[in-house]
């Protein structure tokens, strides 16, 4: 059986199932190679030949090289797997997850020292919450 | 016979580990996160763990898409700490407990769960950084550690009901170990927290307390909450909160009907870095 449908209608959210992961093997299977010194070296050298190097599909390196991290998640990527491109660019993890909420850094920051950001209007889609517009770079 | 004494609960947040691998944990920002600890040091003197359960997940450090276990049992000797892009953090080794982790890893499959058994991985910030919470700076970890991981990464992962029974066939495993040793359960991960897409930076204070509150208080009934509603009301990485019902099922007032563990601590703080920080210890009733 498949997963319950109500995952796909939490707002600004993207459930990580089967599919997802199907659609974003080699792109995640990519990120992991960047845990290795010497890959992390040799992607920032050329990241279009080393990109070439797997088997990703066109979007995907595109989405890549654009380090554009909404589009990776809708082209099957995992956030942990995606994380490894934030570190390979010396990215926090604050820095990545703000990247995908069309704040800037600041006000993400600012955002979470406040408290973070509500659930209401958020859980659902077709709420009222600031969550539910589509991600922004 | 050994006997599991305390479950201890707590975030795992890579940025929590980065302040305290850089020295930053009395900046204004870090202070009252680290403060939660304080109580810890002097805590795991007097209630002093020979072996340490401890239940994390790997975050695309050790296990890719290759292979994804859904409950793995770490029965090898030693660990070292990862490099997950930022170079290993600067912490001791990681010492296992071979005989007793295939001790435990028998009796619960013996007791129809399914178990992946590893013998050689690196550990990711997931385990080091409870243990630098609770423990500090030190040469040596002061127990031996046997890894639990839980896949939470890939759709669906293990429910808070698999979770919680499997937490008792544990606890029931340790129990019938012939040493007499003082083991602690862990459950780490959470709070609330998403770190992807629009709705990232979720913070739901109100559930994680509620989440807390049930936790101690009401572990079969919130054992039986869906995973959605992890996912929905605590954010797509909230989802980790489910491993602490593990830990929770391990504890003797669910395991053979003694009394209700009493609260030794209990923290919560917004924010580390995307998240909520939750930390709670419970002892067993003597």
């Amino acid at each position: 059986m498949a997963l319950d449908k109500e995952f796909k209608e939490i707002p600004g959210t993207i459930v990580f199932d089967a599919e997802q992961s199907r659609k974003g093997y080699w792109l995640n299977q990519f990120c992991m190679s960047l845990m290795k010194a010497e890959n992390r070296v040799r992607f920032k050298a050329n990241e279009r030949a080393y990109l070439d190097e797997w088997k990703m599909t066109e979007e995907q390196k595109q989405a890549v090289l654009d380090r554009d991290l909404n589009r990776m998640m809708a082209l099957g990527g995992n956030i942990y797997f995606l994380s490894k491109i934030g570190a390979t660019d010396g990215k926090s993890f604050q820095q990545m997850a703000g990247s995908m909420t069309g704040m800037t850094e600041q006000e993400y920051r600012d955002m979470m020292v406040k408290g973070g950001r509500k659930i209401e209007g958020n859980r659902r889609l077709g709420e009222d919450g600031d969550a539910q517009r589509p991600g922004k770079k | 016979m050994a006997r599991i004494t305390a479950s201890l609960y707590t975030s795992h947040i890579p940025a929590v580990g980065a302040a305290f691998d850089l020295g930053k944990t009395k900046e204004d920002y870090w202070k009252p996160v680290f403060a939660g600890y304080d109580f810890d040091k002097q805590w795991v003197k007097t209630h002093k763990p020979d072996v340490i359960f401890l239940v994390y997940n790997d975050h695309a450090t050790a296990f890719s898409l290759q292979m994804i276990p859904t409950f793995a049992i770490m029965t090898g000797p030693e660990f070292n700490p990862a490099d997950e892009g930022y170079g290993a953090r600067p912490v001791p080794k990681v010492i296992g407990d071979p005989e007793l982790a295939s001790h435990i890893a028998s009796e619960v499959i013996q007791q129809d769960f399914d178990l992946t058994m590893v013998n050689e991985i690196d550990v990711d910030h997931g385990l080091t950084v409870p243990l630098s919470c609770v423990f500090g700076e030190v040469k040596q970890w002061p127990a031996k550690i046997i890894p639990f991981a839980v896949n939470v990464v890939q759709h669906p992962v293990p429910s808070g009901a698999r979770c919680f029974a499997l937490g008792q066939a544990i606890g029931r495993a340790i129990m019938s170990y012939p040493e007499d040793i003082n083991v602690h359960i862990w459950g780490t991960g959470g709070m609330s927290h998403q770190l992807q897409g629009p709705r990232a930076g979720l913070i739901n204070r109100e559930w994680d307390n509620a989440f807390l509150d049930r936790l101690i208080d009401d572990p079969k009934g919130l054992a039986k909450m869906p995973n959605i509603e992890y996912v929905r009301e605590a954010g797509s990485e909230g989802i980790e909160l489910v491993m602490w019902l593990i830990a929770r099922g391990a504890m003797a007032d669910v395991v053979s009907g003694g009394s209700k563990p009493k609260v030794a601590h209990r923290f919560y703080h917004v924010p580390a870095s995307n998240t909520a920080v939750g930390h709670l210890i419970l002892e067993n009733a003597a």
